[in-house]
């Protein structure tokens, strides 16, 4: 086989200083060897640019899981209460929706015309209707980064959502008159994608129509902005512009990630409103579009029950976020009326159990099976079971069918024979999946249609589900988005089905391309990729692999690092002899262990990993080398820095949901509900009385509400000095108001607090006992329930208190009175 | 007696290497495996084998994926295969590295007039023309890398330093 190299010497002996004519042969073997040479290169660099996608998408999908246990806490909130509960207010207070029925009542709420337009407003001023001028002023506007008035945006959202509303939930478009559609994927918040679509292809007209295909917002910073535009020209030309919905049109996704945040912080007075009507405009989005009846495009996809004609059918407004339940009919009969509370959120419980909970399947992405997700399901259904036994009791509904309430946790929404609700709980648990899996689904290379685990929502389906469903309806192609991908495109199931991604650079500058499409009366899909930003432009390919590497290892070595904790217990558990040295295959699937990100560790640690003797890793000191890299805060100890940067997003978003007005301040009274569901939830007990003064610590200027970052530093292990000011806050206010006798105190606080054991999670401080001695002073000693100390370590987790896992590593600051 | 301790010894000591140099095919092969079943495109092997540092020739390529495929070619090939075909070529070390020196010699060799740089047109011809050919898409790729983009010529020293540097072990 292989002819090998040849050696130096050979080189030498043939080869000419004096400029003499070499032979042939060597310009041979020279222009071999440097074309085995790059072609190694080339691989090597195709190595990197491989698992860099793998790590972005395993940080993606990541993430979702968080998402994913958020929800089954919030699911738990609307879950758990009992009817005479004050905390029921508060969660029908976070989930319910404004049930304003009457459009008067709502164009009310929405008025603009009570807003003034400053005469220093530079920006876009509107009239309605509006026209292509006026669009392309918008464009250029925004483009010139201005910002639309707060007046106008209303307005158009008005207008916008009068025209959706009488949209059918299939669009339908024909390429007749040899026009050529063009369809767009994923924009997330992009406006430069967008600009650059619009200048390469033109602007949507009446020769020029355009699909897009849902994900307007979300994770780019100019998501208003690309919405904004998006409306204008489906109120220009409304029989030329098309819009999807896809997953992330959604009021609760969107507190996640970013689409929330961005309207409020860019529409301080009135972001509220637009949030609100955002909303409803969303839920109103038409969910596919056919083209010729021949070609369709869905954002997310299709599984094996997928069916036009019911798609066709259904209240598309009601399902206003897919992962709650539909809203409910107003109920006809006067006298459920005024249980309607009750049974609405009976309903909700019902409903919501199948959005996110699935069973443990085999499926593509097996890693990701290791995640609790199934221990979180179990766990939240059985409290479901047990509370729903309660109310059984005590509603004199009859319940047969709710032994099979927690087996919904199977594909298909099975139904639940409710007397008053059995037909409609029925068809929207039916039609809800149907939602679901449009929006939500993937494909994957083998037959048949498993539950997305991974998204939590909607299926993967397989190469003869498509063949199936393009039969069944008489289509040739589906155009689909969802999915990043490299080039902009892809095609997968022999071509029937194609993913479109139009955000470039989504990962990291020069990630990887967007795309769009053009079809014409042939429906030959004729593709345009482009790159967004001038800086790609000048980078070759070698150059750009290396940036977008170097961003995913900077955010893979943040991984590592904030889960130091757990990967230095799980190295200690293979070095037991203590050496601090451990072999790089064992250093991989510890790692692997913990984080569950599925990449080949083996493949990365030269990357990782600065240097090893005799192939072994000194793990201290690597964990200092990681450390070197992050930002020093010496006040926050070790194991808090981590929790922090894990859950800052989902601490964020659980603030944003409890703040339901979107004011940037929870109340009292809200944050105190919100702690004594996260204990109860956690299982943890908490007197009233400690959460009391949990709540008047947290409120540190006083102002008498809580804003974010008094949100997030309650959850903090505090630093020493924080300790200290809230024990003299405190001593303040018991000076100024009445507070429960000290010596009562510890005796309630030895009796409810949690061992260690039961709740690793919570790291209790040395036993109340040693406390007391300090309660000589005037000040009640009550152990923090974070630990300032705690040995390495001894941060062990038992996998079966897993089920409360993530979200069980924030630790309750209780400062000691 | 001494002698049979010497061979478990050896035997042990390559049983890890064994370990770890079929990790590192794992590890490379999982990389491309998109759908995570133990399979990778066939199209694909070139550049694992290459990315795991060795420097088959394109005929060298098609004979060992030849062996590595189906009776009935599926476009696929099974990781139970590639493994043992991948372990021999790496642990016989069938191909060796090309260090430095020999890459620029081989520079030189193609640079006649020894001006230090060689024109794309140039690079291109050799490329293109002598040895295993380029693809079109192959020389404009690295061309796209190796051409200096004021001088409009390929400085070869910079080239060859700059692309062995970012190639780590």
């Amino acid at each position: 086989m292989g002819c090998g190299v040849t050696k130096n010497s050979e080189f030498n002996k043939r080869f000419d200083k004096d400029g003499n004519a070499i032979p042939a042969a060597i310009t041979m073997k020279a222009a071999v060897l440097i074309q085995r040479w790059y072609r190694k290169s080339a691989a090597r660099m195709e190595m990197r640019r491989r698992y860099t996608w793998n790590i972005f998408q395993s940080m993606e999908y990541a993430d979702l899981q968080d998402q994913i246990k958020l929800y089954n806490f919030l699911g738990y909130l609307m879950d758990n209460f009992t009817p005479s509960s004050s905390e029921r207010k508060l969660i029908s207070h976070i989930f319910r929706e404004n049930e304003v029925c009457r459009d008067a009542e709502w164009e009310r709420y929405f008025s603009y015309t009570n807003i003034d337009v400053p005469d220093i407003y530079s920006g876009p001023r509107l009239t309605f209707p509006l026209d292509m001028d006026q669009a392309a002023d918008l464009l250029e506007a925004f483009k010139n980064k201005q910002q639309l008035h707060s007046r106008y945006v209303l307005q158009l959202l008005l207008e916008t959502w009068k025209l959706l509303r009488v949209l059918p939930n299939i669009n339908r478009v024909s390429t007749c008159h040899s026009k050529e559609i063009t369809i767009c994927g994923d924009l997330h918040g992009q406006l430069e994608d967008l600009l650059l679509i619009f200048y390469k292809n033109g602007m949507p007209s009446m020769e020029k129509p355009y699909v897009f295909n849902g994900d307007y917002v979300d994770r780019g910073k100019d998501s208003i902005e690309v919405l904004l535009i998006l409306f204008a020209f489906l109120l220009v030309y409304p029989g030329d512009v098309y819009l999807n919905r896809g997953n992330h049109e959604d009021h609760i996704i969107n507190l996640r990630y970013g689409f929330t945040k961005e309207v409020l912080s860019k529409y301080k007075l009135h972001g509220k409103r637009i949030l609100k009507l955002l909303q409803k405009i969303f839920s109103w989005l038409p969910l596919v579009t056919v083209i010729d009846q021949r070609v369709l495009i869905v954002h997310g996809g299709i599984s094996d029950t997928t069916d036009l004609s019911l798609i066709a059918r259904v209240d598309r407004h009601r399902y206003v976020s897919a992962l709650r339940p539909p809203k409910r009919k107003t109920p006809s009969r006067a006298n459920v009326y005024a249980d309607s509370e009750r049974y609405d959120e009976m309903l909700i419980c019902k409903n919501r159990r199948g959005s996110l909970t699935f069973p443990k399947t085999f499926g593509a992405r097996e890693s990701f099976q290791r995640r609790s997700l199934q221990d979180f399901s179990s766990t939240v259904a059985r409290t479901l079971e047990q509370e729903l036994e309660v109310r059984h009791r005590q509603a004199e509904f009859s319940l047969s069918s709710f032994s099979k309430s927690h087996r919904i946790l199977s594909s298909t929404l099975s139904s639940d024979s409710e007397p008053e609700s059995s037909e409609f709980a029925d068809t929207s648990n039916d039609e809800w999946k149907q939602i679901l899996d449009l929006l939500w689904s993937d494909p994957m290379s083998h037959s048949g249609c498993i539950p997305n685990e991974v998204r939590g929502g909607g299926c993967y389906w397989g190469p003869d589900v498509t063949e199936d469903f393009l039969n069944r309806h008489n289509l040739q192609l589906i155009i689909r988005s969802h999915e990043c991908k490299q080039d902009g495109y892809e095609f997968c199931h022999n071509r029937k089905v194609l993913t479109l991604f139009s955000a470039s650079n989504y990962y990291e500058v020069g990630s990887n391309r967007g795309a769009f499409v053009r079809l014409g009366p042939d429906l030959v899909p004729y593709f345009v990729q482009y790159q967004a930003t001038s800086t790609t432009r000048g980078l070759s390919f070698p150059q750009s692999v290396k940036r977008t590497e170097h961003t995913a290892l900077k955010v893979l070595r943040e991984q590592l690092f904030v889960h130091k904790s757990d990967l230095l217990s799980a190295f200690q558990e293979i070095d037991k002899e203590n050496t601090g040295l451990i072999c790089l295959t064992d250093w991989a699937s510890a790692i692997e262990r913990v984080l569950h990100l599925d990449l080949p560790w083996q493949v990365l640690h030269p990357q990782l990993v600065s240097s090893t003797t005799d192939g072994k890793l000194d793990y201290h000191r690597w964990f200092r080398d990681l450390a070197l890299k992050k930002p020093s805060s010496e006040h926050i100890e070790q194991s808090m820095l981590e929790t922090l940067y894990r859950h800052r997003s989902t601490l964020e978003t659980i603030f944003r949901i409890v703040d339901t007005d979107n004011s940037g301040f929870i109340t009292f009274e809200d944050f105190r509900q919100t702690l004594k569901l996260l204990s109860a939830y956690l299982k943890m007990e908490i007197s009233d009385e400690v959460i009391n003064e949990l709540v008047i610590s947290t409120d540190t200027n006083n102002d008498g509400s809580i804003d974010i970052d008094e949100f997030m530093e309650a959850f903090r292990l505090v630093d020493k000095s924080r300790l200290e000011r809230g024990k003299s806050l405190l001593k303040l206010k018991q000076d100024n108001q009445s507070l429960p006798q000290e010596t009562e105190t510890p005796q309630t606080v030895d009796s409810t607090f949690p061992q260690t054991s039961q709740c690793p999670a919570l790291q209790t401080a040395d036993p109340p006992a040693s406390n007391t001695a300090d309660s000589a002073s005037s000040q009640t000693a009550i152990p923090p329930a974070s630990q300032t100390a705690d040995p390495p370590g001894s941060h062990t987790e038992d996998s079966s208190a897993s089920q409360t896992e993530d979200l069980c590593h924030i630790s309750l600051v209780v400062p000691p009175q | 007696m001494f002698v049979k301790f010497i061979e478990i010894h050896n035997f042990l000591l390559s049983e890890n290497i064994i370990t770890e140099t079929q990790k590192r095919i794992s590890n490379a092969f999982d990389v491309f495996d998109h759908e995570s079943n133990k399979t990778v495109d066939v199209r694909e092997i070139g550049t694992i084998i290459r990315s795991l540092g060795c420097f088959p020739s394109e005929a060298d390529l098609h004979d060992i994926i030849a062996e590595l495929e189906e009776e009935e070619p599926t476009g696929f090939v099974r990781y139970e295969k590639f493994l043992p075909t991948m372990t021999k070529i790496l642990l016989e070390r069938k191909f060796r590295p090309i260090t430095e020196d020999l890459l620029l010699q081989a520079f030189e060799v193609l640079d006649q007039q020894k001006k230090g740089h060689l024109e794309p047109e140039e690079l291109t011809k050799y490329l293109t023309q002598e040895g295993e050919p380029f693809t079109q898409e192959e020389m404009d790729e690295m061309l796209s890398a190796a051409v200096d983009p004021d001088k409009n010529v390929i400085l070869y020293r910079d080239f060859v330093s700059m692309m062995t540097f970012d190639d780590t072990r």
